[in-house]
C-alpha cells in the first residue's frame, strides 16, 4: 500500500466526523466529502445512509430536488457539507462573490442551499482545501449563510467543524469561534497561524491529524473510489486513476 | 385536445422575448436542442429562473445575449468549473442576477402550484441574500412567539422548458423520478417539453409509469428531439458528454472562443435538424 495522498487523508479525517450518524447528505461539487461519507458507511457496516445529490446510484429521493430540503427541515439529515470561497472566523460563508455586489469583481456560482441547510442540519462540516488568508478571512464580503444566529432564531443546525488542506478546526457555537483541533502531517501550528486570516482558539498541545491505516486506505481506493466515480469522474480519474478514459 | 406536437423551431417560437423562463439543472432534464433553436431565432430579454440552479444551457443563452436576468441558487458547469459567460455577464452588468437559495425557489414554485401568494421557509435569516431580495419578507410566526420566519413569494414562470424521455400520443410526459420537472409544469403558465420519442402506449394506463408522468393538462406543446439533452445527458438514456462540456468550458472562457463554439455547435446545427 503506497503512502496516503493528501486527498485520502482528508477523506479519512472527514469520515471520522461522521461516525455514528444515520443520514449524511452531500451536495454539488463535493468529491472529497462524498468519498468521506462513503468511507464512513463502508467502515460501519452500512450506516450512515448517504445521499449524493446529482447521483443516480446514490440518491434515493423520489420527490424531486425539493425533497432534500424538506427532509432537512424535518430533522431527517444529520450531516451536510458546505464550502466557501471565503469562510470567516464566525463561521459565515461566502459562495457569491468578491469585490462588490451584485457586479462582483470575482463571481462564484452562488449560494446553493447553504442559506437554509446551515440552519437546519445539526452537523454542517465546512470543507475548503485551500487554507490561506485569501480563503479564511476575518469577515466574508457576502454572507451566503450565517455562522451563528440570535437566540430567537429557529436553528437546530450550524457549523460543526472546518476541514482544510492544513488542519481541522472545531466550531464552538456558544462562543461563535473556531478552535484548532488537529494539524495534518507535514504542517505546523505556526504555519496555520500565518495562513489563517481570522483569530481562533487553540489548546496548549495541538495533536496531529491521524493518518489512515492500510485497511482504511484499501477501502478508500476500492469501494469508495468506485462509488464516487459515478458522480465525480474527473476527480476519480485524477486521484484514483479510475475511469480515466471517459473523463479525459 | 392534447398539446400540439411541433417542430423544434416552432416550439422555440412559443417562448416570446422577455418572458420568465424556468429551466432545470444539468442533472435533471435539459431541453438543450430547444435552447439551441431559441438562440438561432435570436430570442432576447429572457428572465431565467433556475430550478433551482442552472448550468450549460443557461450559460449558452447568456453568452448568446438572450438573457436580461437570472434568478437562481447557482449557475455552474459543475466539475467543468464556473459558468464563464454567466460570470462575465454578472461582472459587466449585462445580466441582472437575483441570487436565491435552492429551497426558496422550490417554495416559490410550490406556492404557485397551490395558487397561494407565498410560502414560509425556515433558515435564510442572517444571510445577505435576504438583504438584497426586496421581494422576500420576514414575519413573526403567527402560531408561535418571537419566532421570525421568512416568506417567499410565489414564482409563476411564463414558460417552463425541459426535456424528458417519453411522451404519449395524448401528450402525457414521463419524467420518472425527476419530479422538480413536475413542479415546474404545475407552476408555469405554459410548459414546453422536448422528448426523446413519442410512444403509442398510454403512459397513464400503468401506475408504474403514471406515478412519474406529467398529465397532458399541464403540457402546452411538445417537440421530438432525439438526444435533445446532449451534451448534458438524460438520466437513464445517455450520460453527459464530458469531452464536449470540457470543450465548452475552455472555449467559453473568452468571448471569441464562445462565439466560435456557438457558430460550430449551435448556429450551424440548423440543417442537421
Amino acid at each position: 500500500m503506497s503512502e496516503p495522498r493528501p486527498e485520502e487523508i482528508l477523506i479519512a479525517t472527514i469520515a471520522e466526523l461522521l461516525q455514528g450518524l444515520g443520514h449524511v447528505a452531500v451536495g454539488a461539487a463535493s468529491p472529497i466529502p462524498g468519498a468521506a461519507a462513503f468511507l464512513a458507511r463502508e467502515r460501519s457496516g452500512g450506516a450512515p445512509r448517504v445521499s449524493l445529490l446529482g447521483s443516480q446510484a446514490h440518491n434515493f429521493f423520489t420527490d424531486g430536488n425539493r425533497e432534500l430540503f424538506d427532509c432537512a427541515a424535518q430533522g431527517r439529515i444529520d450531516a451536510f457539507f458546505l464550502g466557501g470561497a471565503q469562510i470567516d472566523g464566525q463561521g459565515n460563508i461566502n459562495l457569491v462573490g468578491i469585490g462588490g455586489y451584485p457586479r462582483s469583481r470575482v463571481r462564484f456560482p452562488g449560494s446553493f442551499g447553504s442559506a437554509y441547510l446551515y440552519h437546519l442540519v445539526p452537523r454542517v462540516i465546512l470543507f475548503r482545501e485551500e487554507h490561506s488568508p485569501r480563503t479564511l478571512v476575518e469577515r466574508v464580503e457576502f454572507v451566503s449563510a450565517a455562522g451563528v444566529s440570535p437566540a430567537n432564531h429557529y436553528r437546530p443546525g450550524g457549523p460543526f467543524a472546518l476541514v482544510t488542506g492544513r488542519c481541522v478546526f472545531a466550531f464552538d457555537r456558544a462562543r461563535g469561534r473556531f478552535r484548532l483541533a488537529s494539524v495534518h502531517p507535514g504542517h505546523s501550528v505556526a504555519e496555520i497561524e500565518a495562513e489563517t486570516g481570522f483569530a481562533f482558539d487553540r489548546p496548549e498541545q495541538v495533536p496531529q491529524t491521524a493518518l489512515p491505516d492500510a485497511a482504511t486506505l484499501a477501502v478508500i481506493r476500492g469501494p469508495v473510489a468506485a462509488a464516487v466515480a459515478e458522480s465525480y469522474p474527473a476527480f476519480a480519474a485524477r486521484v484514483f486513476g479510475i475511469g480515466a478514459e471517459s473523463a479525459a | 385536445m392534447g398539446p400540439a406536437v411541433l417542430s423544434l423551431d416552432d416550439l422555440a417560437a412559443r417562448v416570446p422575448d422577455g418572458v420568465q423562463l424556468a429551466l432545470p439543472p444539468d442533472y435533471s432534464g435539459c431541453a438543450v436542442a430547444a435552447v439551441g433553436a431559441l438562440i438561432r431565432r435570436g430570442a432576447g430579454g429572457l428572465r431565467l429562473v433556475g430550478v433551482p440552479q442552472m448550468g450549460y444551457q443557461a450559460d449558452l443563452l447568456i453568452g448568446a445575449g438572450c438573457v436580461a436576468s437570472v434568478e437562481a441558487a447557482a449557475v455552474t458547469l459543475g466539475e467543468q468549473g464556473p459558468a464563464p459567460r454567466f460570470t462575465a455577464a454578472v461582472r459587466d452588468g449585462s445580466t441582472e442576477i437575483r441570487d436565491s437559495t435552492c429551497p426558496a425557489i422550490h417554495a416559490g414554485l410550490q406556492a404557485a402550484e397551490k395558487g397561494v401568494p407565498f410560502l414560509p421557509l425556515r433558515g435564510i435569516l442572517g444571510s445577505d441574500l435576504l438583504r438584497h431580495r426586496d421581494d422576500w419578507r420576514v414575519i413573526d410566526n403567527p402560531y408561535g412567539e418571537d419566532d421570525p420566519i421568512v416568506l417567499l413569494p410565489a414564482i409563476r414562470p411564463d414558460v417552463a422548458l425541459f426535456h424528458a424521455a417519453q411522451a404519449d400520443r395524448a401528450g402525457n410526459v414521463w419524467i420518472g423520478v425527476r419530479r422538480e420537472l413536475m413542479v415546474m409544469a404545475h407552476a408555469a403558465k405554459a410548459t414546453l417539453v422536448t422528448v426523446e420519442e413519442i410512444v403509442d402506449e398510454d403512459l397513464l394506463a400503468d401506475d408504474r409509469t403514471a406515478a412519474g408522468t406529467i398529465p397532458a393538462l399541464y403540457v402546452t406543446a411538445l417537440a421530438e428531439a432525439k438526444r435533445g439533452a446532449w451534451p448534458v445527458g438524460l438520466r437513464g438514456r445517455y450520460g453527459p458528454d464530458l469531452a464536449q462540456l470540457q470543450r465548452y468550458a475552455a472555449a467559453a472562457a473568452t468571448p471569441e472562443g464562445f462565439a466560435a463554439y456557438l457558430r460550430e455547435h449551435v448556429l450551424g446545427q440548423e440543417a442537421a435538424e
